[in-house]
């Protein structure tokens, strides 16, 4: 099948879509978009964290089909260019980052966070991240990321 | 050497917390994992596994499976062009099953397709007869000879014998325990995935992520029967590692597809098949003996431990050689006898994972430790004071001391950290948290300590080396200064800081770290916490021979002794910091400086056959952990308050990957001690999954505060001390510790499942 929809601002079209697909395969293996990770592809790890029509979501749970017309955003669509986002620049400066396949679905997932939830505690912060599995950095750094990353939005208020 | 006299003082030098150089990319989502390659046309590779843990295999029928559309080849052992054989350690597990299968999981035949699902599916209608066999599952009674021999030399991949002193003491105080470990897996984030591309002259490029391309390259060519020049290697992205990439997965399958349909094959393992593709956690039986005097001062530690191999020895031998000699801990003790054996099973293979021996050692000696505390009534962090190894004392094996040994030290400093606050009344803060099964009632905080020991390095005797290629040459009129080593980055940060090493030994600001491949020498795997010291140590000479190179050039040129020379900010200058001739000029243009060397550490012994005396170790590495658990004694459920470490790490080459590998290493300690085991029944895994094999999320992390100490190892690189293993070690013991504080439970089994604390 066609699958059209909008990715990181731009119509895309995939051909040839097989039915069983996910929205995480037509990314990583369609649309030249592997930044968001297949770790678990069962909806347990957040590493393919994506937004859809703003909503962020496992891609891997998402059919192919489910997408025709929405919208997505992936963690290749958040910097500016050459500028990184804040919650990158965050991540880089708190050396939250060591493999870094947990780092696309983080990055969106506190991307969400701080959009909703501009100051969040601690234990806000460890809620909304609860379904991000990272293997190395045990979260101490990544927490400090959120945090440096939060102080430095409001800041510029 | 001339030019080593004075640091340079280039930022993002040795001691600096320098930026990885891969974390714009890794941050934005373009970082090249393995599983992230495409080429143009290429297929997908899938492989079928046994579904037995033990079976006779008596047909493969492949021809449902060709007859799919979409299919290119179907693969059995009989396309092994090479030896079917491969291992670590010793090559004796098969690429592709040939007569029998060993455990559940085993590649049994290939498929390549032009869709991954068409790949999957048709790997499906291969038709296998296998004839069931019972399945040995018992290491205990398969060491003692009990079982059918899986391999010709019978169930015991190897054993350690240690005797120190006189190993029939007695003493007033004994205490004895048994203690089980059980199987962990190394859980990293990427799945095992990699491209293999055919060549015009026969061979293959395999570009892959893995620990040790030198040593995939040996095998691979091994089963391929292509001589290794025509099997290259490229690193790909790792996604993690953590021991679990040292065994070969689909390495040799994707280069036996790519060469048999002459286009790329990329294989990628789903999460259920990567939980069958890579090496666990050996599990262990542990029962140990400690005597002491009145006072709690050691005067003997006596043990066995059996460690479960699995189906294949993997690098088993050097697992039990490690549990073994370093069985009694980081306490002086003159009287040992530990016998360690490894196992061959039909549960599934075991090998490498963080901490390699000397976690599971760790669990009993800490356990018995505490027991001993309590036989003589004195606190657990004092009888870690009390028998702490020290500079100078001699381990288990003989060998001596011979750098900084402050195990004391990191007992009192954890000992010493400010306590969390009381249980609050959060839930999140709470056992159980937004499930809401107590506010409170029920709960009970306990506080523990664990300490370990670690062999960093390769040991017994191992030829243990890395090389490095450096070169200097100018780009756009400045010296940019390149590292080319085979040393695999798997996050930790050895790109890093091979930057940072040529900053401060050329003094070169633009640096580039090459891709890691086998064009250049051995770097020796990522493991053993070793990567820092040998490939640094590689790093660190090749680039002490380009900055001679160097200095002689401008002392003929400025009449300057060169001992008083040295590099910084792009320049030779000398005592007073005064330029002499900038690195531009010393190479006039096109000239290009390299040098390649060849690096080994200290040499090493093997292990007395009959005493496991000898000088095994080149570094010893120690970190102390402190927990504080909350348990809900009703449900068995716990919440770590607090984690907190002290480690010394001789030199913090690079202070925040350091403390990333403290906090990371000790998460994986805590879930060995709370969640984390596979599920073998039968020899059959019954969790292969995230939903079923829990790690811990960012709610099971407490806070952690952590020391760093920095007792500079003469004999090491800068005064380095491998950092990545230690705090795994540590923190399961601690952890345990302060639940049985919280509980008054014994608890002699790791992982702790709310059944041992409910007794339901």
């Amino acid at each position: 099948m066609r699958v059209r929809c909008t990715v990181n601002g731009e119509e895309r079209v995939a051909d040839d879509v097989w039915a069983g697909e996910s929205l995480l395969y037509v990314l990583r293996e369609r649309l030249g978009l592997p930044g968001s990770k297949n770790a678990c592809e069962q909806g347990e790890c957040g590493s393919c964290t994506v937004y859809l029509d703003g909503v962020p979501v496992c891609a891997c749970l998402v059919a192919a089909g489910q997408v025709e017309g929405r919208t997505v955003v992936t963690v290749e669509g958040l910097a500016d260019g050459d500028l990184l986002h804040p919650v990158q620049q965050a991540f880089l400066d708190a050396g939250a980052v060591q493999c870094g396949f947990c780092t696309p679905g983080l990055v969106v997932a506190v991307h969400d966070l701080l959009q909703r939830h501009p100051r969040p505690s601690d234990p806000d912060v460890r809620e909304a991240l609860a379904g991000n599995l990272c293997r190395c950095t045990g979260y101490e750094k990544i927490l400090e990321a959120v945090r440096l990353a939060a102080l430095r939005a409001g800041g510029d208020r | 050497m001339t030019a080593t006299g004075t640091r340079a003082r280039t930022r993002g030098g040795v001691g600096e917390s320098a930026a990885r150089p891969d974390g714009g990319l890794k941050v934005r989502g373009e970082f090249a994992f393995s599983s992230d390659l495409w080429m143009e046309g290429m297929l997908w590779g899938a492989t079928l596994r046994s579904p037995h843990a033990h079976a006779r295999v008596e047909a493969i029928r492949t021809e449902a499976a060709l007859a799919v559309p979409g299919v290119f080849a179907v693969l059995t052992h009989e396309d092994v062009p090479g030896v079917n054989a491969y291992g670590l350690e010793h090559r004796d597990q098969p690429v592709l099953a040939h007569d029998r299968v060993r455990y559940q999981g085993e590649p049994v035949a290939l498929v390549a397709a032009d869709h991954p699902e068409t790949a999957r599916r048709a790997a499906a209608l291969v038709e296998v007869d296998y004839a069931e066999l019972p399945p040995v599952t018992d290491a205990r009674a398969a060491v003692r000879g009990e079982c059918e021999p899986l391999h010709a030399g019978g169930n015991t991949v190897r054993h350690v014998r240690i005797r120190r002193g006189d190993p029939t003491a007695s003493a007033p105080v004994v205490v004895t325990g048994e203690y089980e470990v059980g199987m962990q897996d190394q859980a990293f984030l990427g799945p095992e995935s990699g491209l293999a591309v055919p060549a015009a002259d026969g061979g293959v490029d395999l570009y892959v992520a893995t620990q040790w391309l030198h040593v995939d390259r040996s095998q691979v060519a091994y089963a391929l029967g292509l001589d290794e020049e025509l099997v290259r290697i490229t690193l790909a992205g790792v996604g993690g590692a953590f021991g679990a990439r040292e065994d070969l997965s689909m390495q040799v399958h994707a280069c036996l597809l790519a060469l048999r349909t002459g286009r790329a094959v990329k294989m990628v393992y789903s999460r259920e098949e990567s939980f069958f593709g890579h090496v666990h956690r050996h599990p262990a039986w542990m029962r140990y003996e400690h005597g002491a005097d009145e006072t709690g001062r050691l005067v003997y530690v006596r043990a066995e431990i059996v460690l479960d191999g699995g189906a294949y020895a993997s690098s088993t031998p050097a697992v039990v050689a490690n549990a073994a000699t370093l069985g009694a801990g980081p306490y002086a003790v003159p009287n040992v006898a530990i016998d360690c054996h490894g196992a061959y099973t039909n549960n599934p293979p075991c090998g490498a994972m963080r901490g390699f021996g000397a976690v599971q050692a760790a669990f009993g000696y800490e356990s018995q430790m505490d027991r001993l505390a309590e036989a003589v009534g004195v606190d657990p962090a004092e009888i870690r004071v009390l028998n702490g190894l020290t500079q100078g004392d001699h381990v288990a094996t003989g060998q001596e001391v011979d750098s900084a040994a402050p195990v004391a030290e990191l007992v009192r400093r954890v000992r010493d950290m400010p306590l969390p606050p009381p249980t609050g009344t959060d839930l999140r803060s709470l056992p159980g948290g937004v499930a809401n099964t107590t506010h409170g009632e029920g709960v009970r905080r306990g506080v523990g300590y664990g300490v370990g020991i670690k062999n960093i390095c390769f040991s017994e005797g191992f030829d243990d080396y890395s090389t490095a290629r450096v070169t200097v040459q100018v780009v756009g009129d400045a010296p940019v200064a390149s590292v080319h080593t085979a040393a695999v980055e798997v996050g930790q940060g050895v790109v890093t800081l091979q930057e940072q090493i040529a900053r401060t030994e050329l003094g070169i600001a633009r640096v580039r770290v090459e891709t890691a491949d086998t064009r250049v020498g051995s770097a020796g795997s990522t493991s053993a916490s070793r990567q820092s010291y040998v490939t640094g140590g590689a790093v660190q000479a090749a680039c002490r021979e380009v900055a001679a190179e160097l200095v002689s050039r401008a002392s003929i040129a400025s009449g300057a002794d060169p001992a008083t020379l040295s590099l910084d900010a792009d320049h030779v200058v000398d005592l007073s910091g005064r330029r002499v001739a900038s690195v531009v000029d010393l190479l006039g243009g096109e000239e290009v400086v390299e040098r390649t060397v060849e690096w080994r550490h200290r040499p090493t012994t093997t292990l007395d056959p009959e005493t496991g005396q000898g000088s095994a170790h080149v570094q010893f590495a120690f970190a102390a952990h402190r927990a504080v658990v909350d348990v809900d004694v009703e449900l068995g459920l716990v919440k770590v308050v607090a984690l907190d470490c002290a480690q010394d790490v001789g030199r913090a080459l690079n202070p925040g990957a350091v403390l990333g590998q403290v906090h990371g290493g000790s998460a994986q300690g805590l879930g060995l001690a709370v969640m984390e085991e596979i599920q073998v029944v039968d020899g059959l895994v019954r969790n292969p999954s995230f939903t079923d094999y829990l790690i811990p999320t960012v709610l099971d992390m407490p806070p952690m505060q952590v020391d760093v100490l920095e007792l500079a190892d003469p004999h090491a690189p800068y005064g380095l001390r491998g950092v990545g293993e230690p705090p795994t070690i540590s923190s399961t013991p601690a952890i345990v510790a302060a639940i049985r504080a919280a509980t008054g439970l014994p608890l002699a089994r790791v992982p702790v499942r709310p059944e041992h604390l409910t007794g339901t």
